[in-house]
């Protein structure tokens, strides 16, 4: 215990344990699995609601394919997604983003992450890719959930894409995992900004609420029309704007606008969380 | 200090300090922890030791002042330093949702210098310093308030490690864990690990330490090995005696001033201060009693004891100074 160059001498690995010891203490906790269950409902109880009162919807009546639902139970991910959107995901990437570093100070942990050393900005970098990878765990739950259960509950078979051209199965099961990935980008921005709140208090539920206030009043401003010059600015310009996925040949450059909005927003907020982070008093 | 001389110390501080908005909290200490010491840092509550414990971990950033830790200048040197510090700061904290092996894999992950493959051993053999090998697998939630102490120690020894900082790692347990604790220290001390252990309890550094800095309001006020500090001290003439008058009067030739206070009718005892700097041997005081008749029933020089040091150096009550 005593030689004073034992510690000295091991050479410091890449530090990857942390990233692993954060995903698994993230998807060991009762709290995460809840928030995921919960995401499985919405396309459950869309699905269920929609075969029991099995009268038929005009086209466009209702959220955004629900029509389509009896046809084809692939469109089950997709309203669900759609309906999830707003106010649900943004709920619980809230809950989870804004836990990051206000979490761990609530705990009193974080003073002993931080003379173990697990360093400033590799904690925040690991934080940030647990709370990144939490947006593809519910909204892959979301699709695949759909998915199943609407191949349950409906017929399935080739599908009608919103330009009229049909595409098999097959493709259907990627164009849905193209949904996913692209609601899962239009997520990352908002996470950025709850880690940047987390970083500002030590009370996690006020950085959750306030991570959630921030994605609602983003989408109030973009429902306005008189602040159109700011709609392109805001991380929710993009939310609902996955249609051009599903139109033949399938149309990209809506997701790319939004990555690149997403990206500004990770770049901004990242920097400003690492900025308030790295000469913070740790006093929890 | 020659280099020589901050090689040898363990930590080493100088002028530190720390202002929150109008609030001094330390106030320009100069620590001087020799290396292979256990080293009391005992002070009331709130005079200012957790927030020096939490600069000297690179927690909180010094208004003004530097520190040396292991001869290494923090916080620049943090990533080196901090892999050979082990420490309990201001109470255990761990995720309550996880068992106490699993809160002590999770800190050892967030060091970088900690191998994986030998990190299941060195959690059950830190479990097992402590005691909790067999509450292991049991939620942190659900330990007692003396069990998180222990991990919390445990968490500090998931390495091999050249000082442990240990913030009040008493607090919360019973006698029997406060013994054990005591005896840890020890066994750390012992082989070779220089251990930096706050108190507000002076009986506990008296017991553990061999050197200890006292704090009052943010400032050192005494600092060294246990027998400096003692010796530093006011030691004091009590003389039992129903002669009361004539023992004053030989006292006060010694130029002393003596107070009486009684304690029944048959026992008066008079007490003088002897001064520190004065030329005055102790030793001739009790046959000038003697000679002058008084029936000594009593008698004795006592030494200051750390308890009278700490209170004459910290004031008296238990206040937090702001």
């Amino acid at each position: 215990m005593s030689s004073p160059d034992l510690a000295t001498e091991r050479r410091p690995g890449p530090g990857l344990d942390l990233l692993g010891s954060e995903l698994s203490v993230l998807f060991r906790r009762r709290r995460t699995w809840a928030m995921l269950a919960a995401v499985a409902l919405i396309p459950i109880l869309l699905a269920v609601a929609v075969r029991l009162t099995a009268s038929e919807l005009d086209p466009g009546e209702g959220p955004p394919f629900l029509d389509r639902v009896t046809q084809n139970g692939l469109f089950v991910s997709f309203t669900a997604t759609v309906v999830a959107i707003p106010l649900f995901l943004p709920l619980t990437i809230g809950v989870v983003a804004g836990d990051t570093i206000a979490g761990e100070a609530g705990l009193g942990t974080l003073r002993y992450l931080l003379v173990s050393p697990a360093g400033r900005l590799r904690l925040l970098l690991v934080k940030y890719t647990g709370a990144a990878a939490f947006c593809l765990a519910a909204t892959l739950t979301l699709v695949v959930v759909g998915a199943v259960i609407g191949a349950l509950l409906f017929p399935v078979g080739p599908v009608t894409l919103l330009s009229g051209e049909t595409i098999g199965v097959a493709e259907s099961v990627l164009r849905s995992l193209l949904v996913a990935a692209y609601v899962t980008v239009s997520l990352l921005g908002l996470c950025a900004i709850g880690l940047f709140i987390s970083t500002l208090t030590t009370v996690p539920v006020g950085a959750m609420a306030a991570t959630v206030v921030v994605s609602v009043v983003s989408q109030i401003l973009g429902a306005l029309p008189q602040l159109e010059w700011l709609h392109p600015w805001l991380f929710t310009q993009h939310w609902l704007g996955f249609a051009g996925l599903l139109s033949q040949p399938a149309d990209l450059s809506a997701f790319g606008s939004n990555a690149l909005l997403q990206t500004g927003y990770i770049a901004v907020f990242f920097a400003l969380a690492y900025s308030r982070f790295a000469t913070k008093d740790v006093l929890s | 200090m020659t280099a020589a001389a901050t090689a040898d110390l363990a930590i080493e501080t100088r002028g530190l300090t720390k202002r929150f908005r109008t609030q001094t909290a330390v106030n320009a200490i100069d620590l001087a922890v020799p290396r292979g010491s256990v080293f009391g840092f005992l002070g009331p509550n709130g005079s200012g030791k957790t927030t020096s414990i939490r600069m000297l971990l690179g927690l909180v950033t010094p208004t003004d002042g530097e520190i040396q830790l292991l001869g290494q200048s923090m916080p620049n040197k943090l990533r080196e330093v901090l892999p050979r510090v082990g420490a309990l700061v201001e109470g255990p904290a761990f995720y309550p949702f996880l068992s106490g092996e699993a809160n002590l894999h999770r800190f050892d992950t967030a060091d970088r210098h900690a191998s994986r493959r030998t990190r299941t051993g060195r959690v059950a053999e830190a479990l097992e310093r402590v005691g909790l090998t067999n509450a292991a697998s049991k939620k942190a939630g659900a330990y007692s308030l003396g069990m998180k102490q222990r991990l919390g120690i445990a968490n500090a020894l998931l390495s091999p490690r050249d000082l442990l900082v240990l913030d009040e790692p008493t607090n919360g347990l019973d006698p029997q864990g406060t013994r054990e604790v005591r005896h840890l220290v020890r066994s750390f001390a012992a082989e070779g690990t220089t251990v930096f252990v706050s108190s507000h309890l002076l009986a506990e550094v008296e017991q553990m330490c061999t050197h200890a800095a006292i704090m009052s309001a943010g400032s050192i006020v005494a600092q060294g090995s246990l027998d400096d500090l003692r010796g530093a001290g006011e030691s004091h003439v009590r003389v039992r005696t129903p002669d009361v008058t004539t023992t004053e009067s030989v006292l006060a030739r010694f130029g002393l001033i003596p107070t009486r206070s009684s304690h029944s009718d048959s026992h008066t005892e008079v007490t003088a201060l002897l001064p520190h700097t004065s030329e005055l041997d102790p030793d001739r005081i009790l046959p000038a009693l003697l000679e002058a008749g008084v029936r000594v029933r009593g008698y004795g020089i006592e030494e200051a004891s750390l308890e009278e040091r700490f209170v004459a150096l910290t004031g008296e009550g238990f206040d937090v100074l702001s």
